[in-house]
């Protein structure tokens, strides 16, 4: 009788944990905290806190390779790269690309904002990360989740847990962390800056959008084709207008899906061992680095254009080009806004946020060409 | 008299004037919701709401008239 109850003790999981595990723990309460009560991207914070929780409970090998189940998810879904394409065609059905058409020169402007993370690779470089590792890092600066948990998984998967968790935190504190770079680096007048009425585009333009843009793009730098496809595909079905039903699956029950799986991999990798290093404090910092200098270049791009530029765009728009699809928008919108009330920027600002995901995946895939296999 | 349109496509998220009430330039009217975002939309003039033309829940288009200030 008294051997059971030991056996029982013994085979629990209390007397294996370790002080780590519950440091791990505290942190899963305090992002299942910010996104249940603060709704800091809550789609992804709650199953990745829960991912944390639980892989963290001794004993219960849920990251047993070949066994364990959140294992499964993880290898089928994310090391075979499978979701975040998946997530880009949900993207791609989600995406208006209409502001970039009627103004083409955002596009520029969805490039600028991706300095960050190449100025955050050479740092990481001198902060001692390998090349690969400072790709993935750097990659943050983008402020695209997919596309770094996608070049994070095939560069360095061991840092995949906290880089993603320092992608998806910075683009939840898009709001705090922008709005003083963009002050910084504007005069009041320039902030007040009313742009032109966007020209309408045509239903014809938008569907050869996505073809033309898919063939280019895969052309120039064919490592992005994974990414690419799929989210010119979403998008296609969407402007097409005729096939609205694969185009709600990609929309809402596909993304949703994929979603889970991807929210409870991702946390599931952040055992003790791997989290709780030095490192994962500079993972932090450099993200926020490059998150800044993203912010700031896409702005002085804005301001460099201004000069050559007969009908002056408000260059508050080009801090919009770190992508974080439309919370960076919205963030140009408001600092305008502040400065003048009648200013509505936020169509003006949607072209360099779309543009901002494309020219992320262009750096993610420019990274993978030259250092992943 | 002065009108204040939708500046996007979007749904009407919230009025928060009625007719009859005085409003300053700059006040916020209406919220709008576009893109799963709220769009604070301001009095483009001050003076008397004059007409309301939608109500919560409305969809609107680009440069709908939303309500006019007298």
């Amino acid at each position: 009788m008294f051997k059971v109850f030991e056996d029982l003790i013994v085979n629990s999981g209390f007397v294996h944990l370790t002080w780590g595990n519950l440091v791990m723990w505290v942190i899963a309460f305090v992002l299942m905290y910010l996104a249940i009560k603060k709704q800091y991207e809550p789609l992804l914070l709650l199953p990745i806190s829960f991912g944390i929780l639980v892989v963290n409970l001794p004993l219960t090998f849920l990251m047993e390779p070949n066994t364990g189940l959140i294992w499964r998810f993880y290898h089928y879904g994310v090391e075979w790269e499978i979701i975040p394409p998946l997530i880009f065609l949900g993207l791609g059905a989600m995406t208006d690309f209409g502001p970039v058409i009627a103004n083409p020169k955002t596009l520029l402007l969805g490039g600028g904002a991706q300095v960050g993370v190449y100025v955050t690779f050479f740092v990481a470089l001198v902060f001692g990360f390998n090349m690969n590792e400072a790709a993935s890092i750097a990659i943050i600066g983008g402020a695209d989740g997919p596309t770094t948990i996608y070049l994070a998984s095939h560069l360095a998967p061991y840092l995949l847990g906290p880089v993603a968790v320092a992608a998806y935190s910075y683009m939840a504190m898009v709001p705090i962390v922008q709005p003083p770079i963009m002050k910084l680096l504007t005069t009041e007048a320039e902030r007040k800056i009313v742009m032109k009425k966007l020209r309408p585009v045509s239903k014809m333009e938008k569907i050869v959008f996505p073809v033309v843009t898919a063939v280019l793009i895969m052309m120039i730098v064919p490592s992005s084709a994974a990414l690419m496809a799929m989210f010119m595909l979403g998008n296609l079905f969407k402007e097409s207008g005729v096939v609205e039903r694969l185009t709600k699956a990609s929309q809402n029950e596909l993304m949703n899906i994929v979603t889970i799986f991807l929210g409870i991999s991702v946390g599931a990798t952040m055992t003790a061992e791997v989290f709780l290093q030095s490192q994962v404090i500079f993972i932090f910092i450099l993200g926020l680095i490059a998150f800044s200098v993203s912010t700031a270049s896409g702005v002085l791009l804005a301001k460099l254009m201004n000069l050559f530029l007969k009908e002056k765009i408000n260059p508050l728009i080009g801090a919009a080009g770190v992508s974080a699809v439309p919370m960076a928008a919205r963030v140009a919108h408001k600092v305008a806004a502040e400065a003048n009330r009648q200013n509505y920027l936020i169509m003006h600002a949607m072209g360099p946020n779309v543009a901002g995901v494309i020219g992320t995946l262009i750096a993610a895939s420019v990274m993978l060409t030259f250092l992943g296999k | 008299m002065a009108s204040v349109n939708a500046p996007m496509e979007g749904k009407v998220f919230k009025i928060n004037v009625n007719v009859g009430d005085k409003v300053q330039m700059d006040d916020e009217i209406i919220v709008l919701e576009a893109m799963k975002m709220e769009t604070p939309i301001y009095a483009s003039d001050s003076g008397t709401v004059k007409e309301i033309k939608v109500k919560e829940g409305d969809s609107v288009s680009e440069d709908q008239v939303l309500l006019v200030i007298e």
